[in-house]
C-alpha cells in the first residue's frame, strides 16, 4: 500500500508550525517530540506505520477550529483519530501531516430520555455511551467489536456496524447530528434532536466520509430502550449450503433476530482449541439471538427452531440460563483472538447478497488452496457482512504480501457477486486501490466532488479512500 | 420529454437546452414552482431485481409505488418506512412513483423506529446534471464503501440528479398489530404518554396525536402484542382511560390516515410540516393559530393554517424546521417552502448543487 510522499516544505517547516499550534492550543496538547509521535505511528492496520508530523489533542470545538485553521492556512495535512482501532488505516498518517486526535473531547454534555437521545463530545467511546444510560435501561445501538475502545467520531468517521445491525441499523442509522469542524476553521451544525432536515441530507453524506469533509466533534445520538430480555439459540449444520438456506428460511418467514452469526468450520476449530465452548463438531454453525419478553422469546425461538429442524441439524442447543447464553456466545466473541493464537492475520469484511453465501464461501475455500493460506469465516450473516480471517506470518518475507493478494480477490469476488468491498470496517488505505473493482470513474468523480466542496484543498485525510493516481491532481492543489 | 431506459435519460439531460421539471407521478408538489420543459420518469419503470430471502428489492425510479407494495405483500414483505400518499393532502393526482418517494423522502409513522426512507434505501443510480450515469451504493444493506451518496440523493427533489434506479432493504410484515388509544388526551399530556410508551420496552412503532386523543402502535406476532398490549395500558394508566383497538385490518385504516393526514385532506388554508424535538411539541402547538396533528410522538406537527401565513416566522426563533408544504403558488414565491439553512451550509449545497449539475438545469429553485 503506497502512501504519497511527504511533502518537504512542510516538513522543513515543522519549528513554525508546531509554534503556530502551541500557540493557540493549551502546553499539552501540541506533541511534536518524535519519541511521543510514534505513539500515532499506526492504527489497528499495525502492517503500515509512520510518525506524523505532530500531533494535536484538543478539549473543545473551539481548540479543534483553532487547530485546524493553523493547518489550513499552512497547508499542512490533518489526519483525524478517534481511538486508532481502525482495520483499515484510516488514522495512518503521512510524516508531513497533522494527527488530530479526539480522545480529550469525551465528556457526555445532555441526556435526554423523554427524547431519546444523548449527545456528547465525539472521542467519547462507543461502550461508555451505553455505560452512560444504561443504568435508567437505555443502549446505544451500534455495537463495532472494538467497541471498549473505538470512540464515536472514529464510528461517524467509519459508519460502524456491529453484531446486530440487522435490527437496529448501523452508526448512521442511529446519528441524529453533529457538530463539525471544517477544514478551514468553520464550525458547522447538522441535524439535531429534532428528525429529518428538510434541504440536502449533509448528516448522511459526512457518516461514512471517513474523516475527509471535517471533524466532527460533538454527536446527537438515538438511544434506545433496552429490550426485556435476549437469549440465543445455536445451530450447527453438515454444510456451507444448508447454512445459508436456514439464514434465508428464518429471515423470509417474518421473524427479525437481532443477530445472526455464522461461523465455518476452520473457524469453529480454532475457536474450540482456544475458548473450549463447547461447540458441536460440524462443518457450520449458527448463533441466532432474538429479543423480547421470556414469552416472546419463546414464540420466536419456536418459529426459528422449527425452520432449523427442516434443514437436518447436526445440533441444536438451546440455553435455559444466563450462563449457557454466555456460552454459546462465548465462541463467537472469541473467535479473533482465537485465529490470532494461531498466526497473524488479516480480517476482511466484504459484504455479499446472502443469496450467494454458499458460493462464496467455496469458492474462498479453493482460493485458501491455491494461495497456500488457511481462513477462517465468521460473519453477520443476517445481511451478508463476511469477516474472512486469511492466516499468514508476518515474519515469513513474502506472506503478508501473498495476504494481501489472496484479500484482493475475496473483495474483488464480494463485488463480482453484487456486494461491496467494505460492510463495516472503512476503505481507508486497506481498500483504497480496490475502489475501481467497484466503482467507475464517474462514481468516484461523484463522490470526490463531495470532498471538493467541503475540503476544496484536500488536507483532510487525503491519501484515504479513493486510489492516489485519481486524486494526484486534487491533492497537488 | 420521457425517457424508456437510463440512457435516453442521460441523453435527454446532455441534450437539454435549458431547466427541466423533473417529475415521477407529480403527487408530491412540494417547493418554488418550477418552469421549465418537463422530464417525464414514469418510462423508467419496473422491479429488476426481488430477493425476500435477503430481504432487497431493486427497482427502476419510475415504477408506481403500488406496484412496489404489491410485489412486497406477495410475499409478506413491506417498505418498513411507510411511504404516505400525499394526494389526498396535496390536492394532487396520478400514480406516486418511488423515484419521487425517494427524491422527497418521505416516510410515515413508523419513521420514529424503523428509519426514514433514507435509511432503508440502500443503492442509487441516477444521471447527474452534465448527463453522466452515477451509482453508488448497492444491493446488500451493510455497505460503506466510498461516501455515501445514496444519503445525499434522498430527499434531494431531483436538484442532484435524475434518479434511475433504486435499491432498498425491506423487511417482513408482522403477523399482527394493534393500537392502544388515549381518548381526548390533551397535547401536552398526550406528549408526554408517547415519550413514556417510547421509552418502554414495548417496541411502539408509531405515536400518533390529534383532537381525538393519543394513538400507539404494536405490531409483531399474536401473542407478542397481545402481551405488550396488557403491559402497555397497564404502564399508561396515570393518563387516564385507555382503549384498545385489536384487529390488523382496523389498525391498517387508521394508521394509513395518520401516515397520510387524512384529517387536514381537502381543508382550505395551507399545509405546514415542523419538525421539532418531542418534547418541544406542546409549547410550539400552543402558538400555532390553526388546527394541528402530531405523529412522531410529537417530533412531527402537521399544522393546517389560514392562507397567506408565514408559520416560519411566526415560530422563530424554532428549534427544529417549518417547511411549507401546500400553498398557492404566489405564496409559495413569496413564503421559502424550504427553510433558509445557516450560511456554511448554504454554500455547501449551493457548491454541491454546482458540482452535480453545472448548468443549473435540474428543478432549479424548488429548494430555494
Amino acid at each position: 500500500m503506497d502512501m504519497p510522499a511527504p511533502n518537504p516544505a512542510i516538513l522543513a517547516r515543522k519549528p513554525r508550525i508546531v509554534e503556530r499550534l502551541r500557540a493557540v492550543l493549551p502546553q499539552d496538547a501540541v506533541i511534536d517530540d518524535p519519541a511521543e509521535t510514534r505513539a500515532y505511528e499506526c492504527d489497528a492496520l499495525s502492517a503500515y506505520r509512520c510518525a506524523p508530523l505532530a500531533a494535536v489533542l484538543p478539549r473543545s470545538t473551539a481548540e479543534v477550529a483553532a487547530a485546524l485553521r493553523i493547518c489550513h492556512e499552512e497547508g499542512v495535512p490533518v489526519v483525524p483519530r478517534g481511538s486508532g482501532t481502525s482495520l483499515a488505516g484510516g488514522a495512518l498518517p503521512t510524516a508531513d501531516a497533522v494527527i488530530l486526535g479526539t480522545s480529550r473531547l469525551n465528556r457526555v454534555l445532555e441526556v435526554d430520555y423523554p427524547n431519546r437521545f444523548i449527545r456528547v463530545e465525539a472521542g467519547r467511546t462507543n461502550l461508555s455511551v451505553t455505560g452512560a444510560v444504561e443504568a435508567d435501561g437505555f443502549f446505544y445501538a451500534p455495537d463495532p467489536s472494538s467497541q471498549l475502545a473505538c470512540a464515536i467520531a472514529g464510528n461517524i468517521a467509519m459508519n460502524s456496524g456491529g453484531a446486530h445491525c440487522l435490527k437496529y441499523g448501523v452508526t448512521t442509522n442511529n446519528l441524529l447530528g453533529v457538530t463539525m469542524v471544517l477544514m478551514d476553521g468553520t464550525v458547522v451544525e447538522v441535524g439535531g434532536a429534532h428528525l429529518d432536515a428538510p434541504g440536502l441530507d449533509f448528516l448522511g453524506v459526512i457518516c461514512g466520509s471517513e474523516g475527509q469533509l471535517g471533524v466532527v466533534t460533538e454527536a446527537t445520538l438515538r438511544i434506545l430502550p433496552k429490550p426485556e430480555g435476549a437469549r440465543p439459540v445455536l445451530m450447527g449444520f453438515a454444510s456451507n449450503e444448508v447454512a445459508g438456506a436456514c439464514v434465508s428460511d428464518i429471515i423470509k418467514a417474518g421473524v427479525l433476530p437481532v443477530a445472526i452469526e455464522f461461523m465455518d468450520r476452520p473457524c469453529i476449530r480454532a475457536t474450540e482449541d482456544f475458548a473450549h465452548a463447547g461447540y458441536p463438531d460440524c462443518e457450520a454453525l449458527l448463533i441466532v439471538e432474538v429479543e423480547g419478553s421470556p414469552a416472546e422469546i419463546d414464540e420466536q425461538l419456536g418459529v426459528i427452531l422449527q425452520i432449523a429442524r427442516r434443514h437436518d441439524p447436526v445440533e441444536l442447543r438451546e440455553s435455559r440460563s444466563e450462563d449457557e447464553a454466555k456460552k454459546i456466545w462465548l465462541g463467537r466473541k472469541s473467535a479473533f483472538g482465537a485465529m490470532g493464537q494461531i498466526n497473524d492475520y488479516m480480517c476482511l469484511d466484504g459484504t455479499i447478497p446472502v443469496s450467494s453465501l454458499p458460493f462464496v464461501l467455496r469458492r474462498i475455500g479453493e482460493m485458501s488452496r491455491a494461495f497456500g493460506l488457511d481462513v477462517g469465516n465468521v460473519f453477520h450473516a443476517g445481511d451478508g457482512n463476511m469477516h474472512p480471517l486469511i492466516l499468514y506470518n508476518a515474519n515469513k518475507p513474502g506472506d503478508l504480501e501473498k495476504c494481501e493478494a489472496f484479500g484482493a480477490e475475496i473483495l474483488k469476488l464480494c463485488v463480482e457477486v453484487g456486494g461491496c468491498l467494505t460492510g463495516e470496517h472503512g476503505v481507508g488505505i486497506e481498500k483504497r486501490d480496490l475502489m475501481g473493482v467497484q466503482f467507475a470513474p464517474a462514481d468516484l468523480e461523484a463522490q470526490m466532488r463531495v470532498k471538493d466542496v467541503f475540503d476544496p484543498k484536500w488536507l483532510l485525510n487525503p491519501a484515504k479512500v479513493f486510489p492516489l493516481d485519481a486524486t494526484a491532481a486534487r491533492r497537488a492543489g | 420529454m420521457k425517457p424508456q431506459d437510463e440512457a435516453e435519460l442521460a441523453e435527454a439531460i446532455r441534450g437539454a437546452a435549458g431547466p427541466l421539471q423533473v417529475q415521477g407521478g407529480g403527487t408530491r408538489a412540494v417547493g418554488r414552482p418550477v418552469t421549465g420543459d418537463r422530464l417525464d420518469t414514469t418510462g423508467l419503470a419496473g422491479i429488476t431485481l426481488y430477493e425476500p430471502g435477503a430481504l432487497t428489492l431493486v427497482a427502476r425510479a419510475g415504477t408506481p409505488l403500488a406496484e412496489v407494495e404489491a410485489a412486497l405483500a406477495a410475499e409478506g414483505q413491506r417498505l418498513a418506512f411507510e411511504p404516505p400518499d400525499w394526494r389526498g393532502l396535496l390536492g394532487t393526482a396520478g400514480e406516486s412513483t418511488i423515484g419521487g418517494v425517494v427524491a422527497a423522502n418521505a416516510s410515515g409513522p413508523r419513521r420514529l423506529v424503523a428509519g426514514a426512507c433514507r435509511d432503508a434505501l440502500i443503492g442509487v443510480r441516477f444521471v447527474d446534471g452534465t448527463g453522466a450515469v452515477v451509482k453508488n451504493g448497492g444491493r446488500v444493506m451493510k455497505n460503506v464503501t466510498g461516501y455515501d451518496l445514496v444519503k445525499l440523493m434522498a430527499g434531494s427533489w431531483g436538484t442532484l440528479g435524475v434518479l434511475s434506479e433504486l435499491s432498498f432493504k425491506v423487511l417482513p410484515v408482522p403477523e399482527t398489530a394493534a393500537s392502544v388509544l388515549l381518548p381526548g388526551i390533551g397535547v401536552a399530556d398526550g406528549v408526554a404518554a408517547m415519550a413514556a410508551a417510547m421509552g418502554s420496552p414495548f417496541e411502539v412503532s408509531g405515536a400518533a396525536w390529534g383532537p381525538e386523543g393519543v394513538a400507539l402502535r404494536l405490531e409483531g406476532f399474536a401473542a407478542s402484542v397481545a402481551y405488550r398490549v396488557g403491559r402497555l395500558c397497564a404502564l399508561l394508566q396515570g393518563f387516564g382511560p385507555v382503549a384498545v383497538e385489536e384487529g390488523a385490518g382496523a389498525t391498517a385504516r387508521r394508521w394509513a390516515a395518520v401516515r397520510d393526514v387524512a384529517d387536514l385532506a381537502g381543508r382550505a388554508g395551507d399545509l405546514w410540516r415542523v419538525a421539532v424535538k418531542p418534547s418541544d411539541a406542546p409549547g410550539v402547538v400552543a402558538r400555532i393559530a390553526g388546527e394541528v396533528r402530531l405523529d412522531w410522538a410529537g417530533g412531527l406537527i402537521w399544522a393546517l393554517v389560514p392562507e397567506g401565513t408565514d408559520l416560519r416566522a411566526a415560530l422563530a426563533p424554532l428549534a427544529g424546521h417549518a417547511t411549507l408544504m401546500r400553498a398557492a403558488p404566489a405564496t409559495r414565491g413569496r413564503i421559502a417552502p424550504f427553510p433558509p439553512e445557516p450560511t456554511p451550509l448554504a454554500a455547501i449545497a449551493a457548491g454541491l448543487r454546482a458540482r452535480f449539475d453545472p448548468r443549473g438545469i435540474l428543478n432549479p429553485g424548488l429548494m430555494g
